[in-house]
Order: C-alpha cells, then sequence, then structure tokens
C-alpha cells in the first residue's frame, strides 16, 4: 500500500491535490451561499421587478437597462456556481483516478506527468471561471468570448488530455493478456469507516436519483410552465398597464425561482455528497488516525451530506433559520473532510519518515 | 477483475470522456449564444409591452422559452453524463463488495450502464423533440439506473461477512 504513495507519486498527488480542490470548492461554495447568493437573488428580482415597473410605465429605454442588469447578475451567479461545481468535480475526478493508477500501463514519471497536468489543469478552470464575470472581454481578440473563457478552456483541455491518456493507459493494461494481474492493497483493507461510507453514500445517491426523478414527474414542467405564463402574464399586464396584475405575477415569479432553486440544489448536494463518501472509503487506510476517529468523522461527514439536502429543501417553508442550518451542514462536512485531509498528510509524513521512505514501509496506517 | 467491475469502470471512464467533449462543445459553441438569446428574447418581451405591443411580446416570450428549453437540458445533459460517469466508476471500483450472485451483478452493472448513457440522451433528444418519445427513453433511462442502483445499495447493505474474502481481483 505504500509503495503506490511514495513522495510525489502519481496517487499521493491525485489523493492530496484531489481532496483539497474539493475543500477549496466547498469553502468557496459556503461563503458563496452565505455572502452572495442570497444577495445575488434579491438584486436579480429587484432588476426584474424594475425592468416590469418600467414597461408599466412605457419606458422602453428602463427595460433594457434593467434587464442588462439582470444578464449581469446571472452571469455574475453563473460563474460562481460554475467555480464551485467544477472544483469539486475536478477533485472527485482526481480521487477515482488516484484509486485506479495501479492498473494504468504507463511508466510512473509519465503518470507524474499527467497527474501534475490535469490537477494543473483542474486549478486553471475554475479560476478563468471566476475571472469571467470581472476581466470580460478586455483586450480579447474574439467577439463574445473572453481572455478568462479562453484561458478556462485551455485548462478544460488539460484536463480532457490527462484523462483521456490515463484511459489509453487502463485500455493498454487491459487489452495486454500477458500483462500480470495487479494487486493493490489499498483497496483489499476494508475497516469500520470505509463500510459506513460506502453504504451511506450508496443510500444517499439512492435518495437523491429518487428525489430528482419525483421532481422531474411532478414539477419540472408545471415550474417550465409556470415560468413562462407568469412572465407572460408581466408583459400582458404591463402592455394593459395593469399593476396590479404586474405585481401578483412578479410575487409568483420570485416564490416560482425559490422553489426550483431549492430542488436542484437539494438533489445535486445530496448525490454529490454520496459520492464523495464512497470516494472517501476508499482512502481510510491511508487516513492515520485512531479507528474510533475515523468512524467519527465519517459519521460527521455522512450527517452533515444529509444535514445540508434536508435543511436546503426545508427553506421555502421555514426560510432562513433552515438556511442557516444547510450552511451548518455544508461546514460539517468541510471540517470532517479537512480532518481525513490532515490524517492523510500525517500518513505521508510517517511514511517519508520512514526508514527506505515510502517504499520501504509496508504497513497501513493504524 | 470480474465483467461486471470492467463493464462499470471502463463504461464509466469513456462517459466521462464523452461527457467532457460535450461539455466543451457546448461552452465553445452553444452556452454564450444560448445567454444570449435567453437575455436577449426576456429584454425585447418587455420592450415590447413597454410600446404597448403585445403581439412583439408574446413573440420574444415564446423565443425565450424555446431557447431556455434548450439551454436548461443542455446544462443537465452534460452534468448527467459526467455524474453518473462518476458514478460508475466509483462503483465498479467497490463492486467486489456487493455480496450478490455473479450473474445479477452483472446484470445490474450493465443496467447501470445503460441507464447511465440513456437517460442524459433521452434529456437531448427532448430539445430535439418535445413529444413523449424522448420523455419515454429519459423516463426507462432513468428507472434503470434507480433499478440498479437499489440493487447494489442491497449488495453492500447484506455485510462484510458476505464480502469475497475482501480479495481484491487483478
Amino acid at each position: 500500500m505504500a509503495a503506490e504513495f511514495a513522495p510525489l507519486s502519481a496517487r499521493r498527488l491525485l489523493v492530496l491535490g484531489g481532496i483539497g480542490l474539493i475543500l477549496a470548492g466547498m469553502i468557496f461554495g459556503d461563503i458563496f451561499a452565505v455572502f452572495v447568493l442570497h444577495q445575488n437573488a434579491a438584486r436579480v428580482g429587484e432588476s426584474l421587478a424594475a425592468a416590469t415597473q418600467a414597461a408599466l410605465a412605457g419606458d422602453s429605454a428602463g427595460v433594457l437597462a434593467n434587464f442588462g442588469s439582470v444578464g449581469g447578475f446571472l452571469e455574475n451567479r453563473g460563474t460562481k456556481v460554475d467555480t464551485h461545481a467544477h472544483m469539486i468535480g475536478f477533485g472527485y475526478l482526481a480521487l477515482m483516478l488516484a484509486v485506479v493508477q495501479p492498473w494504468i500501463a504507463l511508466g510512473e514519471r509519465s503518470r507524474k506527468r499527467l497527474a501534475a497536468l490535469f490537477l494543473f489543469g483542474a486549478v486553471l478552470l475554475p479560476v478563468g471561471v471566476f475571472l469571467i464575470h470581472y476581466v470580460g472581454l478586455v483586450y480579447s481578440p474574439l467577439e463574445s468570448i473572453g481572455w478568462a473563457s479562453i484561458f478556462a478552456d485551455l485548462g478544460g483541455f488539460f484536463v480532457l488530455v490527462a484523462a483521456a491518456v490515463f484511459l489509453w493507459g487502463l485500455w493498454r493494461h487491459f487489452s495486454d493478456a500477458a500483462r500480470p494481474a495487479v494487486r493493490d492493497a489499498l483497496l483489499a483493507e476494508h475497516n469500520a469507516a470505509s463500510r459506513l461510507l460506502l453504504t451511506g453514500g450508496v443510500l444517499l445517491i439512492l435518495a437523491g436519483f429518487v428525489h430528482g426523478a419525483w421532481y422531474a414527474a411532478a414539477d419540472l414542467y408545471r415550474h417550465e410552465t409556470t415560468d413562462y405564463n407568469l412572465l407572460s402574464q408581466m408583459a400582458a399586464g404591463a402592455a394593459a398597464r395593469d399593476a396590479a396584475a404586474v405585481n401578483k405575477a412578479l410575487g409568483e415569479y420570485g416564490q416560482l425561482q425559490g422553489e426550483k432553486g431549492v430542488n436542484i440544489a437539494a438533489h445535486a448536494h445530496v448525490i454529490e455528497f454520496g459520492l464523495l463518501a464512497i470516494l472517501l472509503a476508499f482512502f481510510q487506510p491511508y487516513v492515520d488516525l485512531r479507528d474510533v476517529w475515523r468512524r467519527r468523522w465519517a459519521g460527521v461527514l455522512l450527517l452533515g451530506s444529509l444535514l445540508l439536502p434536508v435543511c436546503v429543501l426545508l427553506e421555502l417553508r421555514y426560510g432562513l433559520l433552515a438556511g442557516g442550518f444547510a450552511d451548518s451542514g455544508g461546514l460539517l462536512v468541510i471540517v470532517a473532510l479537512f480532518a481525513m485531509w490532515i490524517g492523510i498528510v500525517r500518513y505521508t509524513g510517517e511514511l517519508d519518515a520512514a526508514p527506505g521512505g515510502a517504499a520501504g514501509k509496508t504497513g497501513g496506517a493504524r | 477483475m470480474s465483467g461486471a467491475r470492467r463493464l462499470l469502470i471502463l463504461g464509466g471512464l469513456a462517459l466521462v470522456i464523452w461527457g467532457m467533449g460535450y461539455g466543451l462543445w457546448y461552452a465553445v459553441f452553444a452556452e454564450h449564444q444560448a445567454l444570449d438569446g435567453i437575455g436577449a428574447s426576456l429584454a425585447t418581451g418587455f420592450a415590447g409591452a413597454a410600446k404597448h405591443d403585445g403581439a412583439a411580446a408574446q413573440a420574444a416570450l415564446t423565443r425565450y422559452r424555446e431557447v431556455k428549453y434548450v439551454y436548461d437540458r443542455q446544462v443537465d445533459i452534460h452534468s448527467h453524463w459526467i455524474g453518473l460517469a462518476m458514478l460508475l466508476i466509483v462503483l465498479g471500483i467497490a463492486y467486489e463488495r456487493v455480496a450478490l450472485g455473479e450473474r445479477l451483478r452483472y446484470l445490474l452493472a450493465l443496467g447501470l450502464v445503460l441507464g447511465a448513457v440513456i437517460f442524459p440522451l433521452g434529456v437531448l433528444l427532448q430539445t430535439l423533440s418535445h413529444g413523449a418519445g424522448p420523455r419515454a427513453v429519459t423516463v426507462l433511462g432513468a428507472g434503470l439506473v434507480i433499478g440498479a442502483l437499489g440493487g447494489m445499495a442491497l449488495g453492500f447493505a447484506r455485510g462484510p461477512r458476505f464480502y469475497r474474502g475482501g480479495r481484491t481481483a487483478s
């Protein structure tokens, strides 16, 4: 197990980099949720209301100006959601690539370089996406795509190339019948924390899929139709100078956006946390903490993973109180993940300090 | 390595590449255009309302509805293909711990791989046709994913004494 986790090996780079990306993405997401999301939604609502009032007053220029503001706020929100989602998504992918390293038929040096390229792209893309809103089209050689977008796409390209070459290495392994069987001690080792994370993770994902299917069947098309109908009512009310109809439609439109938002957020988060729990189950042997603490941190992670989506769904009924609990759930996940990351860093230190380095140590973590 | 495990891992990796390729195409050729279309049609609709031009407003909002319908689905396709691909890989890696018969394990893996491909494909088809066919494909894909996942959860829940000796296959 230790030999595959040698200093600056592809697996070590991908494990530590992957968890680091997930942590950074989650911290960014929590900051975004607390300081940006609700304020931004309020500004979008205010601008939409102002645009409708301008239409009511027959002020075409006012309509266009306010919709310009809505576009800006939505781009601001969209790029931050993308930053959060891609950082975490690439972190998950890094952990998966770390698991399959022993089956990738490439030299260690090539795998190390590919891991570095992957992590570089995985950082470049979200940073580029984050900057899109602020850089805009300044000095851009293209009509509608700015430099931040170009670098974000370049980051995505690096990730794509690295993932494709890893896939090719995997194909080389399995297509060569003469290649000796690989035995990976990491996957052979089971402990209570791994079992807890694995079972809890699959149940979280199942819950997320069932919720998603229920939402798609019961609410998705109704929400889409209502969205269009309410906008039509606003426009028709404004054309007819009917302020009461416009205000009524505006109020319902805000409520609809909230309903859509919490359902999508709950669905996405419960599945992502389930996937994270399963991925972390594989690396528990590397978490150099006592068994009881590994179980506790696994429990904290699962508790936070359930608390966040459930409280997000309750936001419609209980407002900011439920929102506060949801943010606490996110914080529990972050703390548990950080504790596991520290445990893995402790393991690397122990390996590197052992006589002969990583290769000289054959045992697992405590 | 068992056939089921190989199917899940290789299917997942192929789907990751496919999903990322789709995302790259979408980001370069579709996303900005769609967002511009959504913003422009909304603004045109309300500007029409300001000029008492109900017909122009309605036409612009209909355009908004069509562009938004496609945009929402394109985002869903990208995220679900990659998300499901990741799920295939991680479950493939842990698949030796699913304590069920070999044939059932293979069928569950096949169901999950097919569902992971078909479900977003159905959503993609919805952008081409608003009929019942694409929705039926989506429902079939989602059903396969949920059914297979339920079976696997049962396999994981049967406990470590059913593990195949905690062995690591090659």
